[in-house]
This record gives C-alpha cells, sequence and structure tokens, in this order.
C-alpha cells in the first residue's frame, strides 16, 4: 500500500511550503514510521521530534495530523492522503518540530 | 556561542541522571542537567514498563546479599562485585526513597508488593500498575529534580564532545538543536547518564538517544571501556501484529504473573528443552533472558518459528476476567492493536534490550579521566555477562545517586579549568559541517543498524564478527571528518551525522571484544567457540589508540573479599 505524506515545511520565520511523499507502507504502520522511511529513504533534512519510537511514553511527537493534534507514534497510516503540520499554538522551529519544552526547561527562558 | 558554567555537569536526564542531580545538589553543588531530548522524557526509565529488584523484604524476607548472590550468578562469573554490591545493598535506599516520594508501588495487604521474576531466588521486584513504572519513576523524579534548588534543567542540548583540559575533564561541548548555535558547558565535573547502545540494532527497545553516545564521548575524553561484547536481548519482544503504543518489552511481567506459554510454529513447547535448572514449584518459567533469547533463536533457526519469524506467546489459558484485572486499561490498547488475548496468542522474538558493558568506572563511579564521572546502563561491569532481571531500573537509582555525591565532592575541592582551546577542536568539527546532495546519514544509520543485527547478534562466529569489522571501518571512512547537515534549525542531517559519528565507534568496541572472546557466555554465544571456558573468566577493556577503538587489557576477575 501506498500513502501519500503532504508536510507542511518551514522554518521559522518563513513562509510554509507543502512537501510530498510517497510512501510504502504495511498495515499497522505508523504515520511516526512514514516519516522515519522519509528521513531514511528520500529526505534525510526533515526535521520531526521522537524519541521513544512507538512506546508513546516520550510524548514528544506531537503534531497536527489531518487538521487534528495526535502523536505520529501511535496514528496508523492508510491509504491515500495524509496531512501533516506543526502544532500551531507553539513557537516553529522547523518542519514539524516546535518548541514544546516547558519554558523552565529551556536554554533562553524567556523566548515565549 | 553559548557559554555556560556550573559545578556539576550532567549529560542525560533519564533516571540515573535525574538522580544524579538530586544528589549532586543536595551536597550543595550548582548543577546543570542537560539533554538532547526533553527532561525525563527520553531514555530508556521512562520507558521501562517492568520491574525494579530490591531486597526490600516486603513480599517475604530477603537481605540485599541474597540479591547480590543472583546478580553474580546471573551475570556468569564477570561482575565487577564492588558495583553489584551498591547496586544490589544501596538499591533499597534508593527504591525506600522513590517510596517516600510517592512513585506508586503496587501494594497488597498493607505492604509493597514484590513480584517473582525470572532469576531471583524469591519475590523481590517492585513496580507501578500497570505497566507504569518507568513512567511514574520519571514522573516522581521530573517533579523532584524541578523542585531541587540549585539544579538548571535544559533539554534540546547536543553534547558533541567532553571537553579536556591536560587530561582533566573540564566541560561538553556541544549545539542547541533548536536554534544551531553552538554551546559550551564549563563545569568542575561531568557526568556521563546516557544510557546504553541497544540503538545499534535494527530491532530495539531503545530511545532514539541509545546510540552509544556516552561511550563514544567517554572514549574520546581518554577514558576505558569495559564488557563491550555482552548485549543483552530481550527474549520475547513484541514481533506481530504491529503494536504501537506501548514498550514491546511488555509481555514479561505478565508472563510471570499470569504464566504466558510460548509455542514454536508447530504450537509444541519447547522451554524445557533449554532449561538446564530446576524448575519453580509454581510451574512459572524459568529461563534467565540469555537461555530464552537461545531457545527462539534454536527454533526458528531448526524451522520450527512463527510466521514473523519468532515464538508464539499465548494467554488463552487465562481467563478473560483474570486477565482485565491484571492488564487493566493495557488490555484497551491492545485492543485498539487488533490484540484479543482470549482469542489467540501474539508473536514475539529477541529484541536488543540492555547492554552490560560500559564505561570502566571504580566504586566512586569516576573513569580514567579525573574530573569525569559516569553512572545508569552507561557504567560497564556491574551485571557481568548477562543482567539479571529488574536490575536496570535499581542500577539507574542507585548508580546515579553515588556519581552525584561523588562528582559533587570533587567539585567541592577543584576549581573550574576551562580553557577555550580545549573546546577548539568541537568547535571546528561543527563549524566545518555542509550540505549534501548526496549522502544521507539517516540511510547510513539504518545500514549500520541491519549489519549489527545480523551479524554481531547474540550468535555469533568469527567469519561474521570479521565481516562485520571490516564493513564498520569502511562506514567510519564513509562518515569522515566532515559533518553533513542540512543547514535547517533543528538539523536532523547534522544529529543523524554525529550520532553515526558515535556509533561506528561503538560498534567497533562491541565487534573487537567479540571476536577476541573465543567462547561463549551470558550474552555472548560464539557458535564456532560453544560452552564456557574458564580461561575467559576475565573483563576486557577497551580504549582509543591513534583515533581507534582497541583492546587494551585484560582484567582478571574482581572479587569483593568482605562479602564473597
Amino acid at each position: 500500500m501506498i500513502v501519500t505524506l503532504i508536510v507542511a515545511r518551514a522554518a521559522a520565520g518563513t513562509p510554509s511550503v507543502e512537501a510530498r511523499f510517497d510512501v510504502p507502507f504495511t498495515p499497522g504502520q505508523t504515520v511516526l514510521d512514514g516519516l522515519r522511511y522519509v528521513r531514511t529513504h528520500a529526505d534525510p533534512s526533515l526535521a520531526f521530534r521522537y524519541s521513544c519510537i512507538n512506546a508513546n511514553a516520550c510524548k514528544e511527537c506531537m503534531m497536527v495530523i489531518d487538521g487534528k493534534v495526535a502523536y505520529a507514534c501511535t496514528t496508523r497510516l492508510h491509504e491515500g492522503v495524509q496531512h501533516l503540520a506543526p502544532l500551531p499554538n507553539k513557537r516553529l522551529v522547523s518542519d514539524l518540530v516546535t518548541e514544546i519544552a516547558p519554558p523552565d526547561e529551556r536554554l533562553f527562558p524567556r523566548s515565549q | 556561542m553559548i557559554h555556560l558554567q556550573t559545578d556539576v555537569l550532567i549529560i542525560g536526564a533519564g533516571g540515573a541522571g535525574m538522580y544524579a542531580a538530586i544528589e549532586a545538589a543536595k551536597a550543595g553543588s550548582q548543577v546543570l542537567l542537560v539533554d538532547r531530548s526533553l527532561i525525563g522524557r527520553g531514555g530508556a526509565t521512562v520507558m521501562a514498563m517492568m520491574t525494579v529488584a530490591a531486597a526490600l523484604g516486603e513480599q517475604c524476607p530477603d537481605s540485599w546479599e541474597n540479591h547480590f548472590a543472583d546478580t553474580l550468578a546471573a551475570g556468569q562469573g564477570l561482575c565487577d562485585e564492588a558495583l553489584s554490591a551498591i547496586l544490589c545493598e544501596e538499591g533499597v535506599t534508593r527504591i525506600r526513597e522513590m517510596d517516600d516520594w510517592k512513585v506508586g508501588w503496587a501494594r497488597e495487604d498493607g505492604h509493597i508488593k514484590q513480584a517473582h521474576a525470572p532469576g531471583h531466588d524469591r519475590p523481590r521486584c517492585v513496580y507501578v500498575d500497570f505497566l507504569n513504572t518507568g513512567p511514574a519513576v520519571s514522573k516522581t523524579l521530573r517533579g523532584k529534580v524541578k523542585n531541587t534548588t540549585g539544579v538548571r534543567r535544559i533539554g534540546d542540548v547536543f553534547i558533541v564532545d567532553i571537553t579536556v583540559q591536560d587530561g582533566v575533564a573540564c566541560g561538553a561541548t556541544g549545539f542547541h538543536m533548536e536554534s544551531g548555535e553552538a554551546v559550551t558547558l564549563a563545569a568542575k565535573s561531568v557526568i556521563i547518564a546516557t544510557g546504553g547502545l541497544t540503538r545499534l540494532y535494527g530491532r530495539n527497545s531503545a530511545s532514539l538517544n541509545m546510540g552509544g553516545d556516552g561511550y563514544a564521548l567517554a572514549l574520546r575524553a581518554g577514558a576505558e571501556l569495559i564488557d563491550m561484547e555482552f548485549v543483552q536481548f530481550f527474549p520475547i519482544g513484541h514481533l506481530a501484529p504491529r503494536l504501537v503504543g506501548l514498550d514491546p518489552i511488555m509481555w514479561d511481567p505478565f508472563r510471570y504473573k499470569l504464566g504466558g506459554t510460548l509455542y514454536n510454529g508447530l504450537m509444541e513447547t519447547f522451554e524445557d528443552n533449554y532449561a538446564t535448572g530446576p524448575t519453580r514449584s509454581d510451574g512459572n518459567y524459568v529461563l534467565t533472558r540469555d537461555k530464552a533469547t537461545y531457545a527462539i533463536f534454536k527454533e526458528v533457526e531448526a524451522g520450527r518459528g512463527s510466521p514473523a519469524g519468532g515464538a508464539y506467546l499465548s494467554f488463552q489459558h487465562v481467563p478473560e476476567a483474570e486477565l482485565r484485572r491484571n492488564f487493566g486499561p493495557v488490555i484497551d490498547t491492545l485492543a485498539s492493536n487488533g490484540i484479543d488475548l482470549t482469542k489467540g496468542p501474539i508473536e514475539v522474538a529477541p529484541i536488543a534490550h540492555y547492554h552490560m558493558g560500559g564505561v570502566r568506572v571504580d566504586a566512586s563511579f569516576s573513569t580514567a579521566v579525573p574530573g569525569l564521572f559516569v553512572c545508569g546502563e552507561a557504567v560497564g561491569g556491574a551485571n557481568g555477562a548477562n543482567r539479571l532481571s529488574g536490575n536496570g531500573i535499581t542500577e539507574a537509582l542507585a548508580f546515579g545517586a553515588r556519581a552525584g555525591q561523588s562528582a559533587a565532592a570533587y567539585a567541592h575541592t577543584h576549581m573550574l579549568c576551562w580553557t577555550a582551546h580545549a573546546a577548539a577542536a568541537t568547535l571546528d568539527l561543527l563549524a566545518r559541517r555542509a550540505q549534501s546532495r548526496t549522502a544521507n546519514p539517516a540511510q547510513m544509520i539504518a545500514q549500520l543498524q541491519a549489519l549489527m543485527a545480523s551479524h554481531v547478534g547474540p550468535f555469533r562466529t568469527q567469519a561474521k564478527l570479521e565481516a562485520a569489522l571490516a564493513e564498520i571501518d569502511a562506514l567510519a571512512d564513509a562518515v569522515g571528518d566532515a559533518p553533513l547537515a542540512s543547514g535547517l534549525p533543528f538539523d536532523a542531517m547534522l544529529i543523524d551525522w554525529l550520532d553515526l559519528r558515535n556509533m561506528v565507534q561503538v560498534a567497533r568496541s562491541v565487534v573487537i571484544a567479540a571476536l577476541a572472546r573465543t567462547e561463549s557466555r551470558g550474552a555472548h554465544q560464539r557458535e564456532d567457540f560453544p560452552g564456557r571456558d574458564d580461561a575467559w573468566t576475565l573483563n576486557q577493556v577497551s580504549a582509543l589508540r591513534g583515533g581507534v577503538v582497541e583492546l587494551v587489557a585484560r582484567l582478571p576477575r574482581t572479587q569483593l573479599e568482605s562479602v564473597a
């Protein structure tokens, strides 16, 4: 099966550009699996956060998937098109990465 | 460039790093706790769903010496007994302290409940329901660190090198992942708390940040590694159907609570064919992790594997109400993955889970480099050739506390010795980063993981290890000394390149130690040298020589006279 991931890519302060990636998958695989496939096979520069991979323990891979805030590690891929965007209420860092650390855990604590 | 200074710098904010921060601050030091991930979110601790071994004597009478004896037996003659003793004795203090901090150890009949995990002589392992041990430990420590005066926490900081001045650790150098800015951190003492190396393997239960980076940091700083050949494979990692939202090693506690049964592809039980010890009176399983891994691999090799290439694990004999009582809300997570344990078995197979080897330290958790300390899984030696189930979190907390105390004591008696010159080589490396349209470091990491899985798994031969060494050295040449980068904030290519640089160095240290050890013991099984050879009851040490990791010493076993 193939899913087309349409990713809103941008660095802070620049307009976002849609990037399209066709990703082969088997049923049960997740959006995070798809993003990792993109980085390994298509574009090693695509930025997204994750740590625990698929255990849903670290809670770092939150993003907007088809219009809803969700964890990439537990949202399944499906045939057709899936839209991915960064969290809207956090400061954008790059691509799907936003500043999600609590303010007192940041290098620059005074940034928003 | 950002420059910060502190008394004690701790790299890695998992269970060990956070405990070290608490203890170092308690001893009066200013502490800087940094992690490349978020604080208390990355690493192994937060993923641990299982049990924690400590001789509390709550379930039945026990003493730390009993736990120590089981740890040494599992380690098959190779434990650094001074470290094992700290794990077992001070683990009790730390587990009690976590209870005081309201981590929520499961209780029954007014006492902390202790489960009987394999390899232990009695019920000794505490846990937090349901499958919540690691998240609960992490959350408790995050709260405790946050409320500890004198600790500053910073996430998204990637440490590239320990910074060394005249052979003494004087801080660390790296960059801020969000902005890409270089960061230099001056410290009187430095603690590496970055966990193990299981990300080297394709199938692993590790977090992203466990590619052995702490070992590489220690090596380049001038420290030594020990027991690097011993990688623990967890026998019943989840294999199929695809399971998300849970750690792949989640099945084990249910096996010892409910007696889940392993079958091969022919639906025959097979564990007894591989057991060498007596069976337990309650009929529950007895194989330690290394033997169970061996049993499943051998069944698959003999053509008796399950369809996805492992073994079946069944709970079908357990009534549905009891499954619900034991699994709690986990039953619903399983259902969302299409798994109904009353209807059929799931498939499991060995998965890279833990690394017994690591940085060589003394009982104060100090390395060969003055000012450089290590704690948690990054420490080598406490668990010998095979780690006893339940010792992972215990060592994180016990070693973290000790290293925090030692590093604070060191900081009290030493001055900052930072010089800009000491950081220059690392800053030069980062400045050399260049964009590439052809190379893909993420793909090269995947290539290394596939190689380690196929050639340096638990069952090894000279031919496979030599082939692996050649490919690793070729990969190291391909990595080169000019970082690849995308040039964007949160630079995925630069992060992958720096990880790969560490991973090839650490992979080499595993392979050369595995090649040299011409016997089979614990997690290291040589198909061309079956069986244990008492002449190999020794520990291998590696270090950098001319920029390349080499074996540098063989140490006779260290026995703790007062206990043994």
